[in-house]
C-alpha cells in the first residue's frame, strides 16, 4: 500500500478523526460481493472524497468489476413464478446492501450485542478516537466522559469531550455519520483505531434505539468558531444526513465533544465503563480522565506522566504479511512502472537487489509492467517472495508504553506491595512488527483469595470481553506460575493477590473478530507474551520468597522467645542458679537459636 | 541428696555447660520400641539394644525441650521431698507454665516416659504415679503392709475377703509376703476372676488368684514378679485366645514391652507360662468362637514378624499360625457353653495336670 492511501486531510496538521476504518477489509469485501451498486457507489465516493476512501474500492474492485455487467438493480421487479426461478427473477431479488444496513442487522459484530455492552462500546470508541487524535497532534489528552440518565429508564446520554485538535467542519458529517470512513484502515501505523467504524456505528446504534441524532461540537483553534452538528446516518445510502449545522460559542481552546443518546444499561463491576476507564488509565498514564456517573458522582483518573507516547511511524507492508489477493491488488494500483521498482517502493525491507532476486526466482523479468502481471505470474511472484530471505520489518514504528510508565500506571490505580514490568524487544508475526509488554502488581489491597486478574491491552486499549478466546490469556494460563511461588491449579489462572497486565503493540493487531475483543493465537505472539510473563514471574518470585523468608524468621524468633525462658527457669530450679544467671542463659540461648537455620 | 536427684542435677548441668559453650544442648533418650529390644531367655525379659534418640535443642524442638526440662525439675522436687504426683496431676501442674504448658495429658505422659527412660528408672521412683488400678488378689496369700500413720505392721490375709478381693496398691516395694500356695493364676478378665473367687477355687487348687483386668499395670506385674521371686511360685496366665490376650497381655506380663524396655527388668515375670486358652484348646474343648477381626490378624502377623519374644519360640509361631488358619478367636468365658462351672471342674484341673500343653 502506498503512502498516498492515507486519508487526505484537507489542511495542515489536522489529525485524523477517524471513523470509518474500524471494520476490517474482510467484512468490507463480503458486503460488496454480488452487488454492483456497491462497486459503483464506492467509485463515486472515491470521486467525492478523492483519496479518502479508495481502499474499500480497491479491496473489492476485482469482484465488483466482475459483477459490473450484471444489471441487478435495473432488472424490473417481476412477480415470482411459483416454481423455478429464472436467472432474471433471481436477479430481481438481488439488491445492494449498504454497509449501514448490514451493521444494523449485525450489530453484535461491532460490540453492540446488548444494552450494557452498547454503552461500553460507545464510550470506548469515543475515548479511543479522542486519545488517538490528541496523541497524533502532540497534545496531552484530557478526556471527560459523562453519562446522564435519559427520561426513560433504559436510556442514557453519553458525552465524550476532549482537548484534542478538533475536526475540520467539512469532515465532521462523514466522520461521524458514515460508516467505513477514516484514516487508519489504509495505513500500517500503530493506533488504537484500526478498522474504522467505531464512532459512527455508535451514533447509528443511538439513532436506531432512540431515534435521536448524534451531536458534535468541534473547534480547531481558539480564534476559529466552534461548529455544532446534529447528524443522522442514512442507512440505505450510508451517507450523513445533516439535521443541525450551526456555529456556536464554545469557550474552549480547541477540542471535540460528541453526544449520543442510546438505549443502554449502566452497571458497575466487571466489564463496566468504570473498569474500562480504570484500565485505560493504567495503560495510558499520560491521560487525564474525568468520569461523571449517572448518579452524578465524579471520578478523576489523574495523570502519572507528563510525556506523550513516542509518535509512531507509518510503515509500508512487509512482504511476508501480504496475501496473494492483496498483492494482485497492489500490482494493479501501483504507480511503479517496473516490477523491480514496484517491489522496492511498495514494500518495506526490499532493496533493489532483493527485488531482483525475487524476480529471478519467479522467472519474471524485473522490467515487466506490474499492471500487466497476469494471475499466473502473480502466483509465482507470491511464491518467490515467500521463498526469499527478507529482513524483518523495522520496529521503530511501535510505541510501547515502556516499563517505567507501566509501573507508574499500575501504582496509580492499584494499591499493591510489589510491582514489576517488562517490555520485550519487538518481534514479528506474518510480516507485522509487534511488541509485547507485561506487568504485575502483587499483594497490598488486592484480594488474597481467588484468581489473579488479567488485564489485556492492544495498542493501549483495554480488552474487556472474550478473555478466554484471547492469545494473551492463553499465555497466562500456560505459564507455570508455580515456579514463581504462586499457586495455580491445572488449566487455571494463578491464584493470589495478583494483577497481571499484558499489552500488545502492533501496526496491525490480529483480532479474532471485528469487535476487537480477543487477539488471535499466533505462535509468535503467544511466545513473546510467555517470555514477558516469565521475566515478571521471576522477579515476583524473588519478592515473594524474600517476604516469606522474613515472615518465617520473624515467626521463628517469636517461637523461640516463647520457650527459651522456660528452659532457663528449669535450669535455675534444678541448679539453684541466681536470676542473673538465668537471664544470661536466656541471652545465650536466644543467640544460639537465632543464628541457627533449623 | 538422693542418687536420682544428683543424676537429674548432673544432666541439667551438662545442658547448661553446652549453652555456655555456645553449642546446642542435647538430651539422649533410649529409643523406646520393639525394634530396640533383645530377648534372651536366660535374662527372661526384653532388654534395650542401646539405640538412642538424641534430642538437640533447635527451633523445632525448643518447646518439647523446655517442657522436658521443666518436668525434670518437677521430678527433682518430688524426689527430694519424697512426694508423689499422679500423671494427671503433673499435667495440671504444667498449666502454670504459660506457653510451655501441655494441652493434652498424652503429651505430658510422653515427656514423663522420656525422663524415666533418660534416667533408666521407673516413673514411680521419680514420684510420678499412674491413675490406674493395680489388680486384685484372692487366695492363699498374706500381704504384710504398714499402717501409714503408726508404722505398725498389718497382716492382710487374702483368703478373708469373702466375695471381694485385695487390691494391689500402686507402690508395692515395701510389701512382704507369706504364702503356702502352689502357684499363681493370673486371669485376664474380672468376670472369670469373680467366678473363681465365688467358688473358692483357690482353696480347691491351693493357689493365689490375681485379676489383671486387661494388660497388667506395672504395679500388678511387679507384684506378681515378687511373688514369683520371693515365694518361688510358678505363674500361670489364663487369658482369652486371641492376639491381644497372647501378646499385649501375656507377653507384657512375661517379658515386658518395647515402650517400657528400660524398666522391664523390674516389671516382668519371666517365670510365667501360658496356661490357656490356647488355639488347641478351642479344638479340644469345642469352644464357640468369633471370627478374627482385621486388627487381630494384623497384630498376629506383626508378632511373627517383629516380636523378638515370638521369634524366639517356635511353639508360639506355630500357635499363631494355627490360630490364623482357623481364623477364629475364643474368650475364656466360652467354657460356659458346656456348663457354668465347667472351667472349674474340668478345664483348669485338666490343664494343670498336663503342663506340657502350656505355651512358653
Amino acid at each position: 500500500m502506498s503512502v498516498s492511501r492515507h486519508v487526505a486531510m484537507p489542511s495542515g496538521p489536522t489529525p485524523t478523526y477517524d471513523e470509518g476504518a474500524k471494520f476490517m477489509g474482510k467484512a468490507g469485501k463480503k458486503l460488496v460481493k454480488s452487488k454492483t451498486k456497491a462497486a459503483r457507489k464506492v467509485k463515486k465516493k472515491r470521486g467525492v472524497t478523492k483519496k479518502a476512501e479508495p481502499e474499500l474500492a480497491k479491496a473489492t474492485r476485482d469482484e465488483a468489476e466482475k459483477l459490473a455487467r450484471k444489471p441487478a438493480e435495473e432488472t424490473p421487479a417481476k412477480k415470482a413464478v411459483p416454481h423455478h426461478s429464472t436467472a432474471e427473477e433471481m436477479a430481481s431479488r438481488q439488491r445492494e446492501i449498504s454497509v449501514a444496513e448490514f451493521f444494523t442487522k449485525n450489530r453484535h459484530l461491532l460490540g453492540f450485542d446488548n444494552p450494557r455492552k452498547a454503552l461500553l462500546t460507545t464510550i470506548k470508541e469515543g475515548v479511543d478516537n479522542s486519545l488517538d487524535a490528541c496523541e497524533e497532534a502532540g497534545i496531552l489528552p484530557e478526556v471527560m466522559v459523562v453519562i446522564t440518565p435519559g427520561k426513560e429508564e433504559d436510556r442514557f446520554r453519553v458525552t465524550i469531550e476532549d482537548n484534542g485538535p478538533g475536526i475540520l467542519k467539512k469532515q465532521i458529517p462523514r466522520i461521524f455519520a458514515k460508516l467505513l470512513y477514516g484514516s487508519k484502515f489504509h495505513r500500517l501505523k500503530m493506533s488504537r483505531g484500526q478498522q474504522g467504524i467505531g464512532i459512527s456505528a455508535a451514533g447509528m446504534y443511538g439513532q436506531l434505539t432512540t431515534g435521536k441524532p448524534i451531536s458534535i461540537i468541534s473547534k480547531i483553534s481558539h480564534n476559529k468558531p466552534a461548529h455544532h452538528y446534529e447528524l443522522e446516518i442514512d442507512t440505505k445510502r450510508n451517507e450523513p444526513r445533516i439535521i443541525v449545522d450551526e456555529t456556536v460559542d464554545w469557550p474552549v481552546q480547541r477540542g471535540t465533544k460528541v453526544e449520543i443518546e442510546l438505549e443502554a444499561k449502566f452497571q458497575k463491576g466487571r466489564q463496566s465503563v468504570e473498569e474500562y476507564l480504570e484500565q485505560t488509565a493504567i495503560a495510558n498514564p499520560h491521560v487525564l480522565l474525568h468520569f461523571v456517573t449517572p448518579d452524578g458522582e465524579t471520578k478523576t483518573y489523574s495523570r502519572a506522566s507528563q510525556e506523550l507516547p513516542v509518535e509512531t511511524r507509518e510503515i509500508k507492508p512487509h512482504p511476508y504479511g501480504v496475501e496473494l489477493g492483496v498483492l494482485i491488488k497492489m500490482l494493479h494500483e501501483t504507480k511503479a512502472r517496473t516490477l523491480q521498482s514496484f517491489l522496492h517502493s511498495e514494500f518495506s525491507r526490499i532493496s533493489t537487489q532483493v527485488a531482483r532476486m525475487i524476480c529471478e526466482k519467479a522467472k519474471i523479468s524485473e522490467r515487466s509492467s506490474p499492471t500487466r502481471i497476469a494471475r499466473q505470474e502473480a502466483d509465482n511472484l507470491f511464491k518467490a517472495i515467500n521463498q526469499t530471505r527478507i529482513m524483518n520489518p523495522r520496529t521503530d514504528c511501535l510505541s510501547p508504553i515502556g516499563e517505567e510508565l507501566i509501573l507508574a500506571g499500575l501504582k496509580k490505580q492499584i494499591e499493591a506491595d510489589f510491582y514489576t514490568s517488562v517490555t520485550r524487544p519487538p518481534s514479528v508475526y506474518r510480516g507485522n512488527p509487534f511488541q509485547i509488554e507485561a506487568g504485575l502488581a502483587y499483594g497490598g489491597s488486592l484480594q488474597a483469595d481467588g484468581l489473579a486478574r488479567v488485564l489485556r491491552y492492544a495498542n493501549r486499549v483495554p480488552l474487556l470481553y472474550q478473555q478466554s478466546a484471547c492469545a494473551m490469556t492463553r499465555s497466562v494460563l500456560n505459564t507455570a506460575w508455580r515456579n514463581y511461588a504462586l499457586s495455580q491449579s491445572a488449566g487455571a489462572l494463578p491464584s493470589g493477590p495478583l494483577v497481571i497486565i499484558v499489552h500488545m503493540a502492533s501496526v496491525w493487531v490480529p483480532f479474532t473478530s471485528e469487535s476487537k475483543e480477543a487477539v488471535a493465537h499466533y505462535p509468535e505472539i503467544i511466545k513473546e507474551v510467555r517470555l514477558a510473563l516469565q521475566e515478571c514471574g521471576r522477579r515476583l518470585a524473588v519478592f515473594i520468597r524474600r517476604r516469606r523468608k522474613a515472615a518465617e524468621s520473624q515467626r521463628k524468633k517469636d517461637y523461640i522467645q516463647q520457650y527459651i525462658p522456660h528452659i532457663a527457669i528449669a535450669l535455675r530450679e534444678m541448679l539453684e542458679l541466681s536470676e542473673r544467671q538465668e537471664t544470661t542463659i536466656v541471652k545465650q540461648l536466644t543467640d544460639l537459636l537465632e543464628r541457627s537455620h533449623s | 541428696m538422693s542418687k536420682l536427684a544428683a543424676q537429674i542435677k548432673d544432666t541439667a548441668a551438662s545442658v547448661r555447660t553446652k549453652i555456655q559453650r555456645r553449642s546446642k544442648p542435647t538430651l539422649a533418650f533410649p529409643l523406646r520400641s520393639l525394634s530396640n529390644v533383645n530377648y534372651h531367655p536366660k535374662q527372661g525379659f526384653f532388654q534395650l539394644k542401646g539405640k538412642k534418640k538424641v534430642r538437640t535443642l533447635t527451633v523445632g524442638t525448643v518447646k518439647t525441650f523446655a517442657q522436658t526440662l521443666r518436668m525434670m525439675s518437677q521430678a527433682k522436687t518430688l524426689v527430694e521431698d519424697d512426694e508423689i504426683m499422679t500423671k494427671r496431676e503433673a499435667y495440671y501442674v504444667s498449666k502454670n507454665w504459660q506457653d510451655a504448658r501441655f494441652d493434652e495429658q498424652p503429651e505430658s505422659d510422653t515427656v514423663i516416659d522420656d525422663i524415666e527412660a533418660l534416667f533408666q528408672v521407673n516413673r514411680e521412683q521419680l514420684g510420678f504415679i499412674p491413675e490406674e488400678k493395680g489388680g486384685e488378689v484372692a487366695g492363699k496369700l498374706v500381704v504384710i503392709d504398714r499402717d501409714s500413720d503408726t508404722g505398725k505392721q498389718l497382716r492382710i490375709d487374702c483368703t478373708k475377703f469373702g466375695s471381694g478381693a485385695y487390691s494391689i496398691p500402686i507402690s508395692i516395694e515395701h510389701l512382704k509376703f507369706e504364702a503356702k500356695a502352689k502357684f499363681v493364676l493370673a486371669i485376664e478378665t474380672a468376670g472369670m476372676f469373680q467366678r473363681l473367687v465365688k467358688h473358692n477355687y483357690w482353696r480347691k487348687a491351693n493357689c493365689i488368684l490375681i485379676s489383671m483386668g486387661g494388660v497388667p499395670t506395672r504395679a500388678c506385674r511387679r507384684f506378681i514378679r515378687r511373688l514369683a521371686d520371693e515365694l518361688k511360685l510358678p505363674v500361670y496366665a489364663f487369658v482369652d485366645c486371641d492376639p491381644y490376650g497372647m501378646f499385649n497381655i501375656y507377653r507384657t506380663l512375661k517379658v515386658g514391652s518395647g515402650n517400657a524396655a528400660h524398666i522391664n527388668r523390674y516389671f516382668c515375670v519371666p517365670q510365667a507360662t501360658f496356661l490357656g486358652v490356647t488355639p488347641q484348646d478351642i479344638v479340644d474343648y469345642k469352644l464357640p468362637t468369633h471370627p478374627l477381626k482385621e486388627v487381630d490378624i494384623k497384630r498376629a502377623k506383626d508378632a511373627i514378624k517383629n516380636d523378638p519374644f515370638v521369634q524366639h519360640y517356635k511353639a508360639w509361631q506355630d500357635s499363631i499360625r494355627q490360630l490364623l488358619e482357623m481364623g477364629v478367636r475364643a474368650e475364656q468365658q466360652a467354657f460356659a457353653v458346656h456348663d457354668l462351672n465347667y472351667v472349674i471342674e474340668h478345664y483348669l484341673p485338666e490343664k494343670l495336670a498336663a503342663p506340657k500343653k502350656f505355651l512358653p
